[in-house]
């Protein structure tokens, strides 16, 4: 059905008006005969709204830093911030031979009441020490929680006498959970830390092989990464880091020798791959690896940027062989999903791109939104010169990064950068709307409440959201499918992912259990006869 | 797995890893969804409330509703009164429920937001209530948060409204399953004893799949028993640690004395509750009751070669830790090494005593983490290992069969469902230490040592 601009305002009929207002910014309806539809996003969250959003802590810790491996991530709070980050995103990591990995633990310095009173920097200061003597991590990052701030602890300092005691980097990171509205300011203060103190500290100034590529805001869910790299390496190129799935420090510190960075998930990577633009003079290609259609794309885009006729010819072959192993299984699963309708909203990437896995299994996403994307990631890059700035996202440190004088190298002559940009994304990221059809819903920060509204008017098929709205749209009898966790399941990633991905929802769409909602007594009086036709004996 | 966990143990002194607990708010929401038409309300920034409703939801895999101040940095500055106040108004005209319950983060606990007074200032409408707990995650753990929660319930709510109590039972059950809530409320109804329990999250947590979704499903106390609770004649808390503080507050309050028991899990504790219900209302144990006791106690007889001797480990939150360590050692089971996270020397000097008795030498500790836990298991280690979750990557590293128990169970189903407490629990424990240990049995036997019959 078609959702109007009216329709919205009845939606919203319960909504105190200060709410209203502010709720009818950040939502659309796509309307194509518009030049330029605006949406306002990454702004603070409303109080009591039941919002699906997570804190920078989460963003940084959680999110960025955390799948480096050979790390050990220090959480300097109270239990709770580093107990519910642990192990919960399904980040994967191997334990590289001789490697370290340190994915199963958590660290963190508990801090109790008198830590809040008279500061916990000697307690943190004491872990790193034990940290270092019982574990003996490549490097430390030491991550800051809400109380962290306020009370004042010095984790800059702290970090930085650990690490001329011990030799080895700890890195630390002011992701106090009340910074910015989102996970959003986290990933940024993950970005310039790693960019500060980490890309580029070694020594190697070559990439350690042909067609060097990082792959950057991958981190690698239910093994996504492996199965890129499976393709890209096939291919032929070398890849030097992924940032951060199933990665380590020692990796990142070697990122900087790339010919071409990948960027998955632009939302928590973009700022690293400006800056290594800038620093090193190394384009960034917007890359889609969800779906079959978007990881053909893909690869043909790179192939054009490294414009090497044996390295296009074995693109072509590696695509050709992929597309006759798993379209034929793909078919089956389009029965099942053909002419079905989806929303789909995720955090600051997924949202985006899963509308083209549905598509290509006949299902229509007729709305879609993300938690705490900006309006970049929404409207495109192009945008970004008129973003405005306000009071909650301005302390977020932007970090400036010099061109380095040494390191710095064109990749590809300026003429053909600009040539390419007319035909591939890079540099460059178009966004969401201009994917979506007329009619469609574009959500900012959707809440419970229009949740359940717009589920109640549109009536999806399947909704792809998280675990916490995953049994509310169940229990309405409406397939829900994880798109952060993947329901425990992966890769969704690349050729194979996108088969995994297909059968996971026909299961959905197919399982039994859909039958067995209403009891059969429910449609049943209780008592039951049949009108005898009158025969008349006497 | 776990490859960088030594084998010796030194002293650690600047934090945990891999901890055994953790923070106050998700006990607090936990126990909020035990009232009827009840919204929790986290009073902090976001971070923390999502972080509870997720844990919540992959425990009970079922919606766990909650709102949140959602604090920005001017906020954390200058107070969170003003996001207090809107999330009162937002929450009571979208979402409508009865009673608003709040709790606090770190973050509000260390600017010192003056919640009651923030109350007093909101557009509360009328016939609504709204209640809040402090809940400083840098104190205690989750199950303090519990206690703290269900404290609340009865400082704002209960009342005494007649000098002379009703023949009635409160019943804390403290930080179980809503299957556990369900078997101590059939056990009072086959006693006959009029109750009023809470928080009860039964059929709020384990609501039926209908087609729709309710966002304040059936179950929960409702705030007219919360009030009652003043008029009882007793209350018995179940479990010092998450049950405690609310049955004292009630005393004081209300006159209704207290008995502090033991989560009923296993023979004792559950004879304790009866008992303790039998001599306060001079009711006599049905013979249904009789009946479920004696069939346990015709299984553990049975059985008892299947588990004797065998050493174990159990962690966990403390009430349910130590109810359990009594069980197992009523089975013949010998626990050596058993670990809370939660802070209290009552639990140490608990299970010290009962190891004592038994002549059992063990490990014991509170404020203990997994990483301890671990250390230990290598040094000394076990048949099976009780615990959560988390416990799943020390049983394989050390290839020690687990045993699912506690909070929380995020890799498998119907835990929640149904009991561990009472003869019925106790009943189904045996059935899974059985299992377990058996299944390992079966595992590691040679072709010719594989049994039919066991």
């Amino acid at each position: 059905m078609a959702f109007r601009e009216q329709d919205l305002d009845a939606l919203m009929y319960e909504y105190p008006a200060k709410v209203k207002r502010n709720r009818k910014k950040h939502i659309l309806v796509r309307d194509t005969s518009q030049q330029k539809q605006e949406i306002e996003a990454n702004t603070r969250t409303i109080p009591g709204i039941i919002t699906n959003r997570g804190c920078a802590f989460a963003g940084c810790k959680g999110v960025v830093l955390g799948p480096l491996k050979d790390m050990v991530h220090i959480v300097h709070g109270p239990v709770g911030c580093g107990y519910y980050s642990w192990l919960t995103r399904r980040n994967k990591a191997r334990t590289d031979e001789g490697g370290k990995n340190f994915i199963e633990y958590c660290v963190t310095t508990d801090m109790q009441e008198s830590d809040i009173v008279f500061g916990g920097e000697k307690k943190l200061a004491q872990l790193i020490d034990e940290v270092v003597e019982t574990l003996k991590p490549n490097a430390i990052s030491v991550s800051a929680t809400c109380p962290v701030g306020l009370i004042g602890d010095d984790i800059n300092a702290v970090s930085k006498a650990a690490q001329q005691k011990h030799h080895i980097p700890v890195l630390s990171f002011s992701c106090e959970g009340y910074r910015g509205v989102s996970q959003s300011a986290g990933h940024h203060i993950a970005n310039n830390g790693l960019m500060e103190h980490v890309i580029g500290d070694s020594d190697s100034e070559e990439a350690p092989g042909k067609y060097a590529i990082n792959m950057l805001g991958e981190y690698n869910i239910g093994g996504d990464s492996w199965e890129i790299e499976r393709i890209l390496e096939e291919i032929g190129y070398t890849l030097v880091s992924v940032m951060t799935g199933n990665s380590s420090y020692e990796e990142l510190r070697e990122a900087h020798t790339a010919e071409l960075n990948l960027v998955q998930c632009h939302r928590s990577i973009n700022y690293i791959a400006e800056m290594l633009e800038k620093k090193y003079g190394t384009p960034w290609l917007k890359v889609n690896f969800i779906g079959i259609e978007s990881t053909v794309e893909s690869l043909r885009d790179m192939a054009l940027y490294f414009d090497d006729p044996a390295l296009t010819q074995k693109t072509e072959e590696v695509i050709a062989r992929e597309l006759a192993r798993v379209e034929p299984v793909m078919e089956q699963y389009k029965k099942i999903c053909n002419d079905k309708t989806a929303f789909c909203f995720v955090g600051g990437s997924r949202g985006h791109h899963y509308q083209k896995l549905f598509k290509e299994l006949g299902i229509e996403t007729i709305l879609a939104g993300y938690e705490f994307a900006h309006r970049d990631d929404y409207e495109g890059r192009e945008v970004i010169p008129d973003i405005k700035m306000d009071a909650d996202n301005r302390n977020i440190p932007e970090i400036k990064v010099e061109k380095d004088e040494r390191r710095f190298r064109l990749k590809i002559p300026p003429e053909r950068m600009e040539e390419l940009k007319d035909k591939i994304p890079l540099s460059n990221y178009p966004g969401m709307i201009p994917d979506m059809k007329d009619g469609h819903i574009v959500v900012d920060d959707l809440n419970h409440f229009e949740t359940e509204e717009f589920i109640r008017i549109l009536k999806p098929d399947i909704f792809a959201s998280g675990i916490k709205d995953k049994y509310v749209v169940q229990k309405m009898g409406i397939p829900s499918k994880q798109l952060h966790s993947y329901d425990y399941s992966g890769p969704y990633a690349g050729f194979n992912g996108a088969i995994r991905f297909a059968k996971d929802v026909a299961d959905g769409f197919t399982t039994p259990t859909w039958n067995f909602i209403n009891p059969p007594w429910q449609n049943e009086p209780l008592l039951s006869g049949t009108v005898e036709e009158g025969e008349h004996t006497c | 797995m776990l490859n960088h966990t030594p084998k010796e143990i030194q002293e650690r002194k600047g934090g945990v890893i891999n901890p055994a607990k953790t923070c106050q708010p998700i006990g607090a929401m936990y126990a909020a969804l035990g009232i009827h038409n009840c919204l929790p309300h986290s009073h902090g920034s976001q971070g923390c409330c999502s972080y509870h409703r997720m844990h919540l939801t992959r425990h009970f895999r079922d919606p766990v509703m909650a709102s949140t101040s959602s604090f920005t940095e001017g906020a954390s500055v200058f107070g969170g009164g003003a996001n207090v106040k809107a999330s009162v108004r937002n929450v009571f005209s979208i979402y409508n429920p009865d009673v608003m319950a709040i709790h606090t983060t770190c973050l509000t606990e260390t600017i010192g937001d003056d919640i009651p007074s923030f109350i007093a200032a909101a557009e509360v409408p009328e016939g609504k209530t709204v209640i809040h707990a402090n809940t400083p995650s840098y104190v205690g753990s989750h199950i303090t948060g519990f206690s703290n929660m269900t404290k609340a319930m009865v400082g704002y709510l209960a009342e005494a409204t007649d000098d002379s109590k009703k023949e009635q039972a409160n019943v804390i059950p403290g930080f179980v399953n809503p299957g556990d809530m369900r078997e101590i409320k059939r056990i009072m109804k086959l006693m006959e004893v009029p109750f009023i329990m809470f928080p009860d999250t039964s059929g709020v947590v384990d609501s039926p799949m209908t087609g729709e979704f309710s966002m304040f499903p059936k179950g929960g106390t409702t705030v007219e028993q919360l009030r009652d609770t003043g008029n009882s004649k007793i209350t018995l808390a179940l479990g010092e640690f998450a049950a405690n503080d609310a049955a004292v507050l009630l005393d004081r309050k209300c006159k209704v004395p207290a008995k502090i028991l033991r989560t009923p899990i296993g023979i004792k504790a559950t004879d304790e509750f009866l008992m303790a219900l039998r001599s306060t209302f001079a009711k006599e144990i049905p013979y249904e009751l009789e009946e479920e006791r004696g069939q346990l106690v015709d299984i553990i007889t049975d059985t008892h070669f299947h588990f004797h001797g065998k050493k174990v480990a159990i962690f966990g939150d403390p009430d349910i830790v130590i109810a359990l360590t009594e069980f197992v050692m009523s089975l013949g089971m010998v626990p050596v090494h058993v670990l809370t996270g939660t802070p209290g020397k009552s639990f140490e000097r608990q299970v010290k005593a009962m190891l004592l008795a038994a002549g059992v030498e063990g490990n014991v500790k509170a404020a203990g983490d997994l990483f301890l836990l671990h250390q230990w298991l290598k040094n000394e280690p076990v048949d099976l290992l009780i615990g959560n979750t988390y416990g799943k990557y020390i049983a394989r590293a050390e290839d020690i069969p687990l045993m699912r128990v506690g909070f929380p169970i995020l890799d498998r189903s119907v835990h929640s469902y149904l009991p561990i407490v009472g003869y019925k629990g106790a009943l189904r424990l045996i059935e899974m230490i059985s299992n377990t240990l058996l299944e390992r049995q079966d595992r590691d036997a040679e072709d010719e040592d594989f049994e039919l019959v066991m």
